[in-house]
């Protein structure tokens, strides 16, 4: 029995260590895949390398948050319009709400499409 | 298989120790490949834990009594429904479940954000693995689930039979679910406050784990107030126990959470608050963990293992002081974007009611943890009660529930007069036609319950008439069936009126606990058969005793000895209404004196009956008198003259000596309306909640995104 618990323990143990260390080994055969953007995140896509970054340092965390942001404004602008329909706003405030909705929506495409994405 | 399961344990702090290095190595050297490896640690943690977990549950299921933890808590004669959820009712095997559900919702929220937030994820993987590595460092070290005796004991002490109860299979499950979920907000806050990187992204990964670990923790804190209700002789569902409590407190600032959340994705504001509430929520999910392990309450849920406590109190208090010096380092970050436009709006609203849910977390902590205070400083433990409670915690839900049905008929930004008279006219007048009802129906004079009532037809009626008027909108726009609108109106708008469907089920909860706690009848007394008593409206009638051996006729499937009890006969204005027959199991006890004794000699443990219905309930308990002269002197002949395989016999004659001279027996009798509403308003929430997290399926989800990108696009070009 004990024999036996000890075969299974070291089968763990490999199994974790091959698991754990599989980006370390695809990072070693691809020198540039660990430093974000260029071939190395092209080839690490192309492997499905889920663990190598695929954002790059600052760049793509403004894009982030800018995106996070769109989609939030999206939606209240979605809101805005449902509230109008269900009678919580007159055509007067939703016009101007929605507008000052829009202009910040704007505000927030041209901070991405100054980012680079459009 | 112990040896694998200690194995397990070991490999697995190996393993957190090595991730949080090559975590925090990863993000400070820009490595993305150790960051990497520090997210599969996460992996790997689960699956190490969930063969460890597997290995307990089997050795459970197996009666393997050389397993000190399988030996204190079950036994050949426990059922094996319950052998399987006996793995959690100990202190060491409830520890392996929070690490290792802790394991599984962290490898969840970091494969959901491996393709981005790199470095917030990266710090959040050590703070998680950190607390996983906690949570197994207290099991090598304190509290091992897989420490042996050799040679094994024949039989093991047995399930607690308070705990032989189905909710009780999925009661610590959810709350621990709730609980771990509450830390990936936090692990995530605290990765973006080192990361820095605290606008929107962030919120977006953790929103819908908030969510979840407080949907979880809702439905734990229901099953166990049902629990209570249904199994505690007692007689109510909330006694304001510090370990409900506890649980309360992470579910109350999440709740706050979910609220404000939404004024920062909407305008960029409170983002100090929000972050404060994130790791207030985590914090108190921790220190919930804490008083049940730590041993220092004297409470039906504690563990009582006294050496947990300094540990915990350890990592209490660097996560207190940790998340202090992040939010006041970072607070130039997180400087609000906006201003408030209006008082009259819905973000006023949501910061009221963020108000109320914090003031009520802060009573009930002050609550909870004085008497601690107090007793760690003075040696004398202040006794805070019910009463206490009640005077605070009252007024503050009657307004949580009045907010709860303005939020949602009040708009976003700036609401003018005119749309407000419009809006609240309806829920204005339900409100005032509910107060005159009761009135005119001679409602006794409870003026919290009265306006609880009010509140909640406030609440109905605002909800109403959302769904009411966006069928409206919706048949207008598209000219579907009112059926078919609604069920697309909800499908588009899942997070708004899952929303509303929660602040309904909130009101109606809030009716029963009302009615409920104002309107209750009780009567503890003594009856013998034959004999009456009027409750409330009720009249209940002792109509003969009951007794059974068990296991094999055990009505409740308990696996008790001796189950004796009543059948009682209710009438209202001399109708039958009900048969109840309340009864209480003796359990076998290991070291209780003699053979007969040792079979009746556990604590035992009242098995409620009750007849409940959509008004009211009618509850009852039992608890018979064994210490008669008569039934002792037989517990007495049976001990000398029977051995251990004979005693059953003995246990015969008493039941059948109970049924034939029955002595009297105490019962607690209750009468309470609409108890059954808060069950219901439980189910309604967990509806609502399920609809607000439902994903949108990805094809639906991609398609309506590309079509609003191609509206707002156009329509923005025109703005």
């Amino acid at each position: 029995m004990s024999i036996l618990i000890a075969i299974l323990t070291l089968a763990l143990v490999a199994v974790v260590i091959f698991v754990v260390s599989a980006p370390l080994r695809s990072s070693r055969r691809r020198p540039d895949a660990g430093r974000a953007g260029g071939a190395g995140e092209d080839a690490a896509r192309a492997s499905g390398a889920d663990d190598v970054a695929l954002e790059s340092p600052s760049g793509s965390a403004l894009r982030g948050d800018l995106e996070a942001a769109r989609e939030a404004k999206y939606r209240e602008i979605r809101d805005a319009e449902l509230d109008y329909r269900t009678g919580k706003l007159s055509r007067e405030d939703y016009e101007a709400i929605d507008g000052a909705l829009r202009a910040e929506a704007i505000e927030i495409l041209n901070r991405l499409e100054a980012d680079g994405e459009g | 298989m112990a040896g694998l399961g200690r194995a397990c344990l070991l490999l697995a702090l190996a393993v957190c120790v090595y991730g949080i290095g090559a975590s925090l190595y990863g993000v400070r050297s820009g490595r993305s490949e150790f960051s990497g490896s520090g997210r599969r640690c996460v992996y790997a943690l689960a699956g190490i834990l969930t063969i460890a977990f597997a290995v307990l549950e089997v050795a459970f299921l197996g009666n393997d009594f050389a397993f000190n933890t399988v030996a204190s808590t079950s036994s050949r004669t426990t059922p094996a429904f319950y052998r399987a959820a006996a793995v959690w009712s100990s202190q060491e095997g409830s520890l392996l479940l929070w690490a290792w559900l802790l394991s599984l919702w962290s490898s969840l929220a970091l494969f959901l954000t491996r393709r981005r937030l790199r470095d917030v994820a990266a710090y959040a993987t050590s703070v998680l693995l950190g607390l996983a590595g906690f949570f197994i460092a207290l099991m090598i070290f304190y509290a091992n689930p897989f420490a042996t005796t050799r040679p094994a004991p024949v039989e093991g002490a047995g399930l607690d039979p308070l705990l032989r109860f189905p909710t009780m299979m999925i009661h610590p499950p959810m709350l621990y679910s709730g609980y771990t979920l509450c830390t990936i907000p936090l692990a995530f806050g605290i990765g973006a406050l080192l990361a820095r990187r605290v606008d929107a992204d962030w919120i977006k990964a953790i929103r819908r784990f908030a969510f979840a670990a407080w949907l979880f923790l809702g439905v734990g804190i229901l099953l166990g107030a049902r629990w209570s209700y249904a199994e505690l002789g007692w007689g109510g569902y909330w006694g304001w126990d510090a370990v409900e409590n506890a649980s309360l407190m992470p579910w109350l600032t999440g709740t706050a959470f979910l609220h404000s959340l939404m004024i920062q994705e909407k305008r960029g504001m409170l983002k100090v608050w929000n972050i404060s509430l994130v790791l207030a929520t985590g914090t108190l999910a921790i220190m919930g963990t804490f008083l049940v392990r730590s041993g220092i309450l004297n409470s039906i849920h504690a563990f009582g293992g006294a050496t947990l406590g300094v540990p915990f109190v350890v990592v209490i208090a660097a996560l207190i002081g940790g998340s202090i010096y992040l939010v006041v380092s970072r607070r130039d970050m997180l400087r609000s974007e906006h201003r408030l436009d209006s008082l009259l709006s819905r973000e006023s609203i949501f910061i009221a009611n963020n108000v109320v849910l914090v003031a009520l977390c802060f009573v009930i902590f002050w609550g909870t943890y004085f008497p601690l205070i107090s007793d760690a400083l003075t040696g004398h433990e202040a006794s805070v009660g019910p009463p206490w409670f009640d005077r605070y915690t009252v007024p503050l839900a009657l307004v949580l529930v009045l907010l709860s049905g303005i939020g949602p008929v009040i708009t976003w930004r700036r609401a003018t007069l005119a749309n407000a008279r419009r809006n609240f006219t309806v829920p204005v007048l339900a409100a005032l036609v509910t107060l005159l009802a009761l009135l005119a129906v001679g409602v006794p004079q409870k003026p919290f319950a009265i306006a609880m009532f009010c509140c909640a037809a406030f609440v109905l009626a605002s909800i109403g008439q959302e769904f009411f008027r966006g069928v409206n909108a919706r048949r207008a726009m598209a000219g579907e069936a009112a059926p078919v609108a609604l069920l697309s109106l909800v499908r588009r708008n899942r997070r708004r009126y899952g929303g509303y469907i929660v602040h309904l089920g909130i009101a109606v909860l809030f009716v029963g606990v009302a009615a409920s706690s104002s309107f209750q009848h009780a009567s503890e007394l003594g009856l013998s058969p034959g004999q009456s008593t009027r409750v409330g409206a009720y009249t209940v009638r002792y109509v003969r005793p009951t007794a059974t051996i068990t296991p094999k006729d055990d009505r409740a499937h308990t696996g008790s000895t001796l189950s004796l009890g009543a059948v009682l006969a209710v009438y209202k204005h001399g109708h039958h209404v009900a048969t109840l027959q309340p009864s209480e199991g003796f359990y076998a006890a290991a070291g209780a004196q003699g053979s007969v004794g040792s079979l009746i000699g556990g604590q035992p443990v009242s098995h409620v009956s009750m007849d409940a219905g959509a008004t009211r309930d009618i509850w009852s308990a039992i608890a018979p008198n064994i210490e008669t002269p008569e039934l002792k002197r037989i517990v007495s002949i049976g001990n000398r003259t029977l051995p251990a395989e004979d005693a059953i016999v003995a246990i015969g004659v008493l039941a059948r000596t109970y049924l034939q001279h029955p002595p009297q027996a105490q019962f607690h009798l209750i009468v309470s309306p609409l108890v059954m509403w808060i069950w219901l308003g439980g189910l309604i929430v967990f509806g609502g909640g399920l609809i607000a997290i439902w994903p949108a399926p990805s094809a639906v989800r991609r398609r309506v995104a590309v079509r609003a990108r191609t509206r707002d696009a156009r329509g923005l070009a025109r703005a």
